[in-house]
């Protein structure tokens, strides 16, 4: 497998291992390193890597699972449009059991007979509307920066094709002003970040200035162990010499300048709007809605928007897990009442959630 | 959702829609939104149906050869 199992090579995996002990023995205090991206927590997990780091060294995750940090309150909206006669509500399948407020799913809503229909590129939903041409096709967008352009793409050829069936409920955020919230939260000590492999690929590095201003270090990481081991020898490198930075250790996947074309395309459709994160709150500009010149494109603007009373899944602690100031075992819940087969909250719904990595890893 | 793969491409459509092998599985992506032209034989990091990056063969190795050599030689 090209540009895969090369970076799986075991000599170079015990190498790595071996220069982190080196610096970790060196370190005078504990460092905590977070790990932004959902794949990041998926990767870890999947290769034991928080079993493999010395004892000084804390792996922390952080809010990169798109549909982990989709507040109940669009959980719930999502639901109230996919339950809309002569709608077809089209979403990726992470998000099809995330329970919302009382406990109700996209999957819930499908079995009741509502037209929920899983795509896995965003695209699909073109053919869709061309052949349900009576039909309302709705869109949930979710992701970040590296979804939100595939989005776009499809709402552009829309209104080129002339496709008036579609819409898009956006749900979309974008990482740089979490970031800013997570630097800005007292409780959180993090001496250094991961950085997401495939957001920088859009964003570019730049984005992330102000980690080594605040005195953290940063190494925008790819997804094999070789790329996670050597992003933390280079955060610890940081580190050690007190010379913090943002580092690319995925050379391969990211330009310092990101996707100019993607992200170009991304602000063209959408603008900034404040938005609401499970865990964080609501973060100012940290969410994309759609321009005015795309309003026949949102479905905030097409349908009203309903009434909705939401409350928080009683005793599920997302919340606090997605910022980082605790862990899934913490959490009463976690394997005795929540699992994988009957999640409770989101964090166990999607692979990339940490309550499911903690349940099939650790 | 979020998980991306490199992928060869195989073949490449009049709509600007590419077949790429991801280790002998074969997925149709769209190359609208990749940053540089792409052509037949490149390696593309693909995301939710889109390539989103052209992998540079060069910078790759470079990488590889960097780090084998951090390893035998132990510099650091
Ligand atoms: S274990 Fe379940 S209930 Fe507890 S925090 Fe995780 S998702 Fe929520």
């Amino acid at each position: 497998m090209k540009f895969i199992d090369e970076y799986r090579n075991p000599a170079i995996v015990k190498g790595l291992l071996k220069h982190i002990a080196d610096v970790a023995q060196r370190l005078e205090n504990p460092v905590t390193i977070m790990e932004i991206c959902g794949s990041h927590t998926y990767a870890i997990g999947r290769f034991g890597i928080r079993k493999l780091l010395p004892d000084n060294i804390r792996l922390i995750s952080g809010p990169g699972c798109p549909v982990c940090v989709t507040s109940t309150r669009d959980v719930d909206i999502a639901l109230h449009l996919a339950s809309l006669p002569n709608v077809i509500f089209a979403t990726f399948g992470d998000m099809l059991r995330v329970p919302g407020t009382g406990g109700d799913s996209l999957q819930k809503k499908r079995a009741e007979g509502a037209d929920v229909r899983v795509v896995s590129s965003a695209d699909e939903c073109i053919g869709i509307a061309l052949s349900h041409s009576a039909k309302e096709i709705i869109m949930m967008g979710i992701g970040f920066e590296t979804t939100a352009p595939t989005i776009a793409a499809v709402v552009s050829t829309c209104r080129e094709k002339d496709i008036r069936n579609f819409s898009v409920f956006s749900v979309h955020k974008i990482v740089p002003p979490a970031i800013h919230a997570l630097l800005a939260d007292p409780l959180l000590k993090i001496d250094g970040f991961l950085c997401p492999g495939h957001v920088s690929t859009m964003i570019g590095a730049d984005a992330y200035r102000m980690m080594p201003e605040a005195g953290r270090a940063a190494a925008i990481t790819g997804f094999e162990p070789v790329d996670i081991l050597e992003g933390v020898w280079m955060l610890l490198q940081q580190i050690e010499s007190n010379k913090m930075d943002v580092a690319i250790q995925y050379s391969r996947g990211v330009r310092p300048e990101g996707n100019t074309r993607a992200m170009t395309l991304l602000h063209s459709v959408f603008e900034t709007a404040d938005a609401q994160w499970r865990g964080l709150g609501t973060i100012p500009a940290s969410g994309l809605t759609l321009r005015d010149e795309f309003a026949a494109f949102d479905t905030m603007k097409k349908f009203s928007a309903p009434d909705i009373q939401t409350g928080d899944i009683p005793g599920c602690g997302c919340g606090d897990i997605l910022r980082g100031i605790k862990l899934p075992h913490d959490c009463p819940l976690f394997r005795k009442v929540c699992t994988p087969i009957n999640p409770i909250g989101p964090c166990m719904v999607s692979s990339e959630g940490t309550c499911s990595t903690y349940y099939k890893y650790y | 959702m979020c998980i991306g793969f490199p992928g060869k491409i195989i073949s490449i459509d009049q709509d600007n829609y590419a077949i790429i092998d991801i280790s002998g599985t074969r997925r149709e992506v769209c190359l609208d939104i990749i940053d540089e032209e792409a052509t037949i034989g490149d390696y593309v990091i693909t995301h939710a149906g889109y390539a989103i990056h052209k992998i540079d063969p060069a910078t790759a190795r470079e990488k590889l050869q960097c780090l084998q050599e951090i390893i035998e030689n132990e510099i650091y």
